[in-house]
C-alpha cells in the first residue's frame, strides 16, 4: 500500500530542471532513502510534498487520493511532517511549547497541561526529551528529537527527514536509528535524504536515486550493496583520493602554543588549545560544529585576534598579526564560507588579486593586464569554469572553492588551513579539492584540515586532533583513529589525554 | 481561479537599459496625479521640467550653475558609500568648507587669484574632512553608527553657522546674518560672460573623472569596492577595511566641504545660513540614483539640475508649487530603486 505517490514531477528553476519528471511512491510503514549528490534534486523533490515549493507539472496522491498541497500546512493538514536540517525552533521556549506552538486550540496556554500532553506524546513514540527543559539548553541531537516529535505531534504519519546525520556525531547518530525503526515499527512511513551509502544500508528499506534531476532507480536495500548504489548516485565507478603512506617531515612549520581566544559574544572560545603541524603532515580537527573550530580558523587567519598564547608559522612569531601578515608570512587560508572568502560583486580576476594587491600595482596604480593574465593563469591551471571578467558571485560552489584554492595554492605556501573544505560540494569537485590537499602534503606543506566531515578527515589526515569546547580533548595517530573512538570524543564523553600538548 | 506567482530570474539586458526610461515614465504617471490636483497640465508640466530650460542660452547654462553643488554632493558621498561607509553628513561637511571659504575668502585679499582660489579649494577640501574626522573615528574604532552621527552632526554645524552670523560675522551696516563679502582675487571665476557659471563647474567635472579613475584604475579605489561589497571577505584578503574607510570618509568630507566653497566663491560671495538647500541630502539621492558609478552620477545630477531650473519656469508659469521639483526627484529615487529590485523578478500565470 503507497501512502504517498508522486508522479511525473517536474519543477524548473529559471533554466534549471531540478525535478524532472520524477516519479516516486513510498509504501506505508518503510523507511525510504532518497540518495543522490548535492544538487541532484533530492530536496526540491520533498520541499515539492511537504509545500514549499510547488511542481510545475505532475501529481501528488496520498493514500490513492490526488491532493493539492499549496503550503505546509496543507502537507500537516494530509499527516506530513518535515524536519530539515535547520531546525525550526524557538531557542528561548521550552520543548513543550515548542511542540505546541501553532498546533493549540482555546485561547488560554496553560502550561501544566501541555506539558504533560507532550511528555505522554513523547512516551507513546518513545522519544526521550524532558518537556519543560529550555530549548537553547538541548544539545543537537536533543533538538533533533524534539523536531520529531513536533511533527508527530501533529499526527504525521509520513515523516521527511533532510540529511538528518549531517549535524550529529555517531552516537547520536545511533540513537536517532533506533527511534526510526522503533517508529517504523509503529506504521510510521519514513523519507530520509541524504547522500551518505552507509546510512542508506543500515537504516533503509528501499532507496530511490536520483541523479541531475531524475530518478535513475528505486531498489530494495537488500538486493543492493554500496559499491552499485554509489555507481547509480554518480553515473560512474569513484575511487575516492588515498593518503599514501609517507613518512613525516621534522620541521614543526606551524605551533600553536596554549592560545585562548573567545567568540564574538565575549564568551571563552578557545582555552589553551596547542597543536604543532609537521611540513608534510595533515592534522585533521574533528569535531562537531561549534565547538571553537571557527574561531580556531580565524585565529590562525589574523582575523580574530587570541587573548593569550602564542602562534608560531616556520618558527616566526604571527601572535595578532593582520591577515596579511599571515598571507606574506606563508599561511594559505581557505575560508568556512567560502562565499566571505570572494568579494561576489568583484570580478574573478580582481578576487585573485585582492590578496597579493601590491604585485599588481603601480605607483598606487592597478595594473590590470598584469591581473588579467594572471587570472587567466590561474583559471586554466586549476580548470576553473569562468571567465576573468565574471562576477565571483554567478560561479558554482565547486567553482568558487577552485577560485580560493587558485588563490591560496598557487602561491605554494608554508602552512595550508583548510576549513570545512568540501562542504556542500559535489562529489567531483570534493574529489578535487582533497587531491589538491594532498598534493600539498606531498610538497612539503603542514596542512591543518578543519572538517565536520569524519570521513573527509579519517581519509586525509596524519594524525587527527579533536576540539570539544573549546579544547583539544585528543590527539590521536590516523592508524589509531576510527569512528567510534573520535566520536566518543566529539560528544565530549572521553579525554584521551587531559590537556595534551599535540605531538605524538 | 488564477494563481500567480513570482520568480527569481534576470532581466534581459535590453530591459536593464531602458530602466531609466520606464522610471521616467512612472515617474510622469505618478506625479501627473499631483500635477491634474494643483489643476495644472501634467504634460505642459513636464514641458517645463523636461524641455524648456534647453531652450535658451540663459536657461541652460543655469542648469550647468545649479548642478554643480549637486555634481560634487554626489561625487562626495559616493566616495564614502562604496566604501561601505554610510556619510549622511554631506550636508555638515559643506558647511565646514563653506565657512572655511568665508574666512579664507576676506584674508587671502592680498594674493593673485592664481594663488587665492587653490588655497581656498584646499582650505575648503581640510575643513569638510576634518568635520568628518570625528565620526569617521568613531565607527572605525569603536563601530559607532556612522549614520546616526554624521546625520546628527548636520545639525550642529548648522547652530555653528548660525551663531558665527549671529555673532562675530553679522554685518555691522545692514546687521543681517551674512558675512563680509569675500575679496574679488578669491572669486571664482566666471566660465562664461554674462552668466552665473562658475569654475566650480569645472571643478565638479573634474571631481566625476577623479571618481571614476580611483574606482576603475587605483589599488585604493580597488580596496575601497572590496570593503564597500564584501567586508569580511576584503578584511579575510588582507585589506586593512577600517583604514579604508577612514580614508573613504575624509575623502568624502572633503569633496563635500568643496560644495560649500563653490557655493560661497562662485555664487553668494557671502556665507548666509541658506547656502544649502539640502545639497549634502540631494547627494544622497543622486548618488543612489546613479548606482554609485561616475558617469551615472554625473547624468543623475544633471538630471537633478534640470528639474530644478524647470521646477522655477514653472512655478511662475502655471502657478503650481514650488516644491513639485522635489517631488519628482524623489519619486523618480523611489522609482528607480524599486525597478532595480522588481527586474530580477518575474511574475508568472500558475
Amino acid at each position: 500500500m503507497d501512502i504517498v505517490q508522486m508522479r511525473g514531477i517536474t519543477k524548473r528553476f529559471g533554466p534549471v530542471v531540478a525535478n524532472d519528471h520524477i516519479d516516486f511512491n513510498l509504501r506505508k510503514g518503510e523507511i525510504h532513502a532518497l540518495l543522490g549528490e548535492n544538487g541532484a534534486g533530492k530536496t526540491t523533490l520533498m520541499r515539492i510534498l511537504y509545500g514549499l515549493y510547488r511542481a510545475d507539472e505532475g501529481e501528488i496522491l496520498v493514500e490513492g487520493w490526488p491532493v493539492r498541497i499549496n503550503s505546509p500546512k496543507d502537507a500537516i493538514a494530509l499527516g506530513i511532517g518535515m524536519v530539515t536540517q535547520h531546525f525550526a525552533l524557538v531557542p528561548p521556549l521550552t520543548v513543550a511549547e515548542n511542540v505546541v506552538l501553532g498546533f493549540t486550540d482555546g485561547f488560554v496556554l496553560e502550561k501544566a497541561t501541555i506539558e504533560q500532553r507532550v511528555a505522554e506524546a513523547a512516551k507513546r513514540f518513545g522519544l526521550e526529551v524532558d518537556p519543560s527543559a529550555v530549548v537553547r539548553h538541548l544539545s543537537v541531537g536533543q533538538r533533533q528529537r524534539v523536531e520529531i516529535l513536533k511533527a508527530l505531534y501533529r499526527e504525521a504519519r509520513v515523516l521527511i527527514l533532510d540529511e538528518p546525520t549531517a549535524v550529529l556525531v555517531p552516537q547520536e547518530i545511533d540513537a536517532l536509528f533506533e527511534t526510526l525503526e522503533r517508529l517504523r515499527a509503529g506504521g510510521l512511513s519514513v523519507i530520509f535524504i541524504t547522500h551518505k551509502l552507509e546510512e542508506v544500508m543500515r537504516i533503509s528499506d528501499r532507496v530511490t536515486v536520483l541523479r541531475d534531476g531524475r530518478v535513475v532507480g528505486t531498489v530494495e536495500t537488500a538486493r543492493t550493496n554500496e559499491r552499485e548504489l554509489a555507481r547509480m548516485m554518480v553515473g560512474r565507478e569513484t575511487f575516492g583520493v588515498r593518503r599514501e603512506e609517507r613518512a613525516v617531515g621534522e620541521q614543526p612549520l606551524l605551533q600553536v602554543e596554549r592560545v585562548c581566544a573567545e567568540d564574538d559574544q565575549g564568551l571563552p572560545a578557545l582555552k589553551e588549545v596547542s597543536l604543532v603541524v609537521h611540513a608534510g603532515e595533515i592534522l585533521g580537527i574533528a569535531g562537531v560544529g561549534g565547538n571553537g573550530q571557527k574561531e580556531l580558523a580565524e585565529v590562525l587567519s589574523g582575523v580574530r585576534r587570541p587573548t593569550s598564547g602564542r602562534i608560531l608559522v616556520d618558527g616566526q612569531d604571527l601572535t595578532g598579526a593582520t591577515p596579511d601578515e599571515f598571507t606574506a608570512a606563508g599561511v594559505g587560508r581557505i575560508p568556512e564560507d567560502r562565499h566571505a572568502g570572494v568579494v561576489g560583486e568583484l570580478s574573478v580576476a580582481e578576487n585573485l588579486a585582492l590578496e597579493y594587491l601590491e604585485e599588481f600595482a603601480r605607483g598606487g596604480m592597478l595594473d590590470r593586464e598584469a591581473i588579467r593574465r594572471h587570472a587567466e593563469e590561474l583559471i586554466q591551471r586549476f580548470q576553473i569554469k569562468a571567465r576573468a571578467t565574471d562576477r565571483a558571485r554567478t560561479l558554482s560552489g565547486g567553482n568558487l572553492q577552485k577560485l580560493i584554492l587558485a588563490r591560496v595554492l598557487s602561491r605554494d605556501p608554508k602552512v595550508v588551513l583548510a576549513s570545512q573544505p568540501t562542504r556542500g560540494l559535489d562529489v567531483g569537485a570534493t574529489e578535487y579539492v582533497r587531491q589538491q590537499l594532498l598534493a600539498q602534503r606531498a610538497r612539503g606543506a603542514a596542512v591543518l584540515l578543519i572538517s565536520e566531515d569524519l570521513d573527509e578527515i579519517l581519509a586525509l589526515s596524519d594524525r587527527i586532533a579533536v576540539m570539544y569546547e573549546g579544547e583539544i580533548v585528543g590527539v590521536l595517530p590516523a592508524q589509531d583513529a576510527d569512528p567510534e573512538r573520535l566520536g566518543l570524543m566529539m560528544s565530549g564523553a572521553v579525554k584521551e589525554r587531559q590537556g595534551a600538548y599535540a605531538e605524538v | 481561479m488564477l494563481r500567480f506567482k513570482i520568480e527569481k530570474t534576470g532581466a534581459p539586458v535590453w530591459m536593464r537599459s531602458l530602466i531609466p526610461v520606464f522610471a521616467l515614465l512612472v515617474t510622469f504617471l505618478i506625479t501627473s496625479g499631483l500635477i491634474l490636483w494643483g489643476q495644472a497640465n501634467p504634460i505642459q508640466a513636464y514641458y517645463y521640467f523636461l524641455i524648456a530650460p534647453l531652450t535658451s542660452r540663459v536657461s541652460a547654462l543655469e542648469v550647468l550653475v545649479k548642478s554643480t553643488p549637486l555634481i560634487l554632493s554626489g561625487v562626495a558621498v559616493t566616495f564614502a558609500f562604496v566604501a561601505g561607509y554610510y556619510n549622511i553628513g554631506a550636508e555638515g561637511q559643506l558647511y565646514a568648507g563653506a565657512i572655511a571659504a568665508a574666512w579664507l575668502g576676506t584674508v587671502l585679499g592680498g594674493l593673485p587669484p592664481a594663488l587665492a582660489i587653490p588655497i581656498m579649494l584646499l582650505g575648503g577640501f581640510i575643513a569638510g574632512a576634518l568635520w568628518a574626522l570625528t565620526p569617521a573615528l568613531l565607527r572605525v574604532k569603536l563601530a559607532v553608527d556612522e549614520v546616526v552621527t554624521t546625520l546628527l552632526l548636520n545639525s550642529v554645524m548648522l547652530f555653528i553657522v548660525s551663531a558665527l552670523l549671529n555673532g562675530p560675522w553679522r554685518s555691522p551696516v545692514s546687521g543681517w546674518p551674512q558675512s563680509p563679502e569675500i575679496a574679488p582675487s578669491t572669486v571664482l571665476p566666471k566660465l562664461i560672460p554674462r552668466s552665473r557659471l562658475h569654475l566650480g563647474f569645472v571643478v565638479a567635472v573634474l571631481s566625476v573623472v577623479v571618481l571614476w579613475f580611483v574606482l576603475s584604475r587605483t589599488v585604493f579605489g580597488l580596496k575601497m569596492r572590496a570593503a564597500g561589497l564584501g567586508r569580511e571577505a576584503a578584511r579575510f584578503a588582507g585589506v586593512n577595511v577600517g583604514r579604508t574607510m577612514l580614508i573613504a570618509a575624509l575623502i568624502s568630507g572633503g569633496i563635500a566641504g568643496i560644495v560649500g566653497v563653490s557655493e560661497v566663491a562662485g555664487i553668494h560671495f557671502h556665507l548666509i545660513e541658506e547656502i544649502s538647500p539640502g545639497y549634502g541630502y540631494t547627494g544622497i539621492l543622486i548618488a543612489t540614483l546613479g548606482a554609485l558609478n561616475a558617469w551615472g552620477v554625473a547624468a543623475a545630477a544633471l538630471f537633478f539640475g534640470l528639474i530644478d531650473t524647470g521646477t522655477q519656469t514653472l512655478s511662475h508659469a502655471m502657478g503650481v508649487p514650488i516644491y513639485l521639483g522635489e517631488v519628482t526627484q524623489a519619486t523618480m529615487l523611489l522609482v528607480t530603486l524599486a525597478m532595480l529590485l522588481l527586474q530580477n523578478y518575474r511574475i508568472r500565470r500558475v
